[in-house]
């Protein structure tokens, strides 16, 4: 999967079939069988312990660090089966960058958080200082982050607010090129100014980029994406449109955790 | 409504009373440390001179200097720190870093614990079991401080480990998810994060080491020994060897010389800490290498 775009052979970024996920004896996943549109938001919502973490987690197989994960079924990831043997897991995460609810920008400047990925994925010789200026430059743009921090790129990428720590975290995927973006509730430790500005960023990378958003937050799901799945105790039960989802749920459950009979 | 009462009062007493009770305690605990200064300072600071330094003993220690005794200490704590810190190192890696949760690893974890407990004399026999006699070293500097480097390595794996594991978690997932190798993520985060609490661990180790008696006088150590060790397979005196037998072996020893001695000594000890402490204070400044 050296060149990921000339290798895309279905129009879907993400599909699975019969995905079932234990960890030790409890099953968090049951058969889940999705096929999420590549260059889309699609978003994950469901009440808490359903399961749309631990899928976002598969996908770029980061749950296995966890020795006591068994998962059965199969993922493809633009057409590629991720459980396959001869996958080389760097190459799935080079593909696939996650954010995480709480940022984590390393301990180190901003201009070499933006450069960490792309350092550890450059195979040739050590690109030039001003290629390096251009990487991140180019990322700190994409994520609307460049004017707040271009003079102080030397600082330390945890000195900076929460919701510019976040739009960091984003940007520092964005060098190696990857296809999908996860995100496991991104907004949740924002402010709602915060919330508002990283929801408007995750907006502008649609169709660039597949991304994948796990929210608690119905209204968030609701503005942005293009795609929902509710899920229920490890099972998908309805994946639509977001606004047919919210406006005509099909199944009795969606409606009744739209309308927040239960969280 | 707001009137204190005699409840009040009580507890205001006794509150007092505790607090009193606690500050006595910690000064308790500072005495002893402010006497042994003190008096090494008021008993062994008229000993001290550039000769007394930087001169070979005579009369068996009873005059002259201490320079064998001196720089062999600093052969020894060199030597051992050579052996004990990158094993020790990597040990704690492999465990904090890669080690899966299994009964093997638990057993290596309880070995390093017993292995700290090992009182200092045991030590120093399986130093002469194993070192100088079955690698035939010989008594000299490199069994010596072999068997001082096994003696401190659980030092330097719990501190290190202890270290590695503060490093917070999410920096970790940070790194994995964007690729990086277990290793990519050790040198460029896990590392320079954690560098100062290992070079914590290295200090407490450079006190013990210089600090320990028996595990060297089988191995290594000589009592009176007036000429310098010139390679690792030479014999040397070491300073706490040398304060024991200033103070116990040899008659008419004049009274301020095992004083001057042990002040030499702790003042050894507090330089080298003084020095570590300073390059963990730079390292950290710099967090980046």
């Amino acid at each position: 999967m050296d060149s990921p775009a000339a290798t895309v052979t279905s129009d879907f970024a993400i599909q699975t079939d019969k995905l079932s996920l234990w960890y030790g004896s409890f099953q968090a996943l049951f058969d889940v069988d999705l096929q999420i549109k590549q260059g889309i938001i699609t978003s994950l919502i469901g009440p808490s312990g359903c399961g749309k973490s631990t899928f976002l987690r598969s996908i770029n197989r980061i749950n296995e660090r966890l020795g006591y994960v068994r998962t059965t079924g199969r993922i493809e990831v633009l057409g590629h089966d991720i459980y396959a043997p001869d996958v080389e897991l760097v190459q799935v995460r080079k593909q696939v960058g996650m954010v995480f609810q709480r940022p984590n920008p390393l301990p180190i400047s901003i201009r070499d958080n933006v450069l960490f990925g792309y350092g550890i994925h450059n195979k040739g010789p050590k690109p030039s200082k001003e290629d390096q200026d251009r990487v991140v430059e180019d990322a700190l743009k994409t994520v609307l982050l460049w004017d707040q921090v271009k003079d102080r790129l030397r600082h330390k990428g945890t000195s900076l607010s929460l919701e510019e720590q976040q739009k960091l975290c984003i940007a520092r995927l964005l060098p190696v090129k990857p296809t999908v973006l996860l995100m496991d509730e991104p907004c949740s430790a924002l402010d709602p100014k915060g919330t508002e500005a990283v929801e408007e960023l995750i907006w502008q990378l649609r169709g660039e980029y597949t991304i994948v958003i796990v929210t608690h937050n119905m209204a968030q799901a609701r503005r942005a994406s293009e795609e929902c799945i509710f899920m229920l105790l490890g099972e998908v039960i309805e994946h639509e449109p977001t606004e047919d989802m919210f406006v005509t749920p099909k199944q009795q459950q969606t409606a009744d955790y739209i309308e927040g009979r239960y969280g | 409504m707001f009137e204190s009462t005699s409840l009040n009062e009580r507890n205001r007493k006794k509150q007092s009373l505790v607090k009193i009770f606690f500050l006595m305690m910690t000064v308790l605990l500072i005495l002893p440390v402010m006497i042994i200064l003190g008096v090494l300072i008021y008993k062994g600071g008229p000993v001290l001179s550039f000769e007394f330094l930087f001169e070979m003993p005579t009369k068996n220690g009873a005059a002259g200097g201490i320079l064998p005794a001196l720089v062999g200490t600093v052969w020894l704590v060199t030597v051992a720190l050579i052996a004990s810190v990158p094993l020790g190192v990597a040990a704690a890696l492999y465990l904090s870093e890669y080690a899966p949760d299994n009964w093997f690893t638990r057993a290596i974890n309880l070995a390093i614990i017993n292995l700290a407990g090992v009182p200092s004399i045991v030590h120093a026999l399986f130093g002469v079991g194993a070192f100088v006699l079955f690698f035939e070293f010989g008594t000299s500097i490199l069994a010596a401080s072999l068997t001082l480097a096994v003696m401190t390595l659980p030092v330097v794996i719990v501190a290190t480990r202890e270290s590695l594991q503060a490093v917070p978690q999410s920096f970790r997932e940070a790194c994995w998810n964007m690729g990086a190798t277990r290793w990519q993520t050790i040198r460029r985060v896990v590392l320079p994060n954690s560098v100062s609490g290992i070079l914590t661990g290295v200090i407490l180790e450079v006190s013990r080491t210089a600090g320990e008696t028996a595990p060297i006088m089988f191995t290594g150590a000589a009592a009176i020994l007036p000429f310098l060790p010139e390679s690792v397979y030479d014999q040397t005196m070491a300073m706490s060897l040398h304060l024991f037998v200033v103070s116990t072996q040899v008659p008419n020893m004049p009274e301020g010389i095992p004083y001057g001695v042990a002040l030499v000594l702790i003042g050894m000890v507090l330089t080298m800490n003084a020095v570590s402490i300073g390059f963990r204070t730079w390292l950290r400044g710099r967090k980046k290498w």
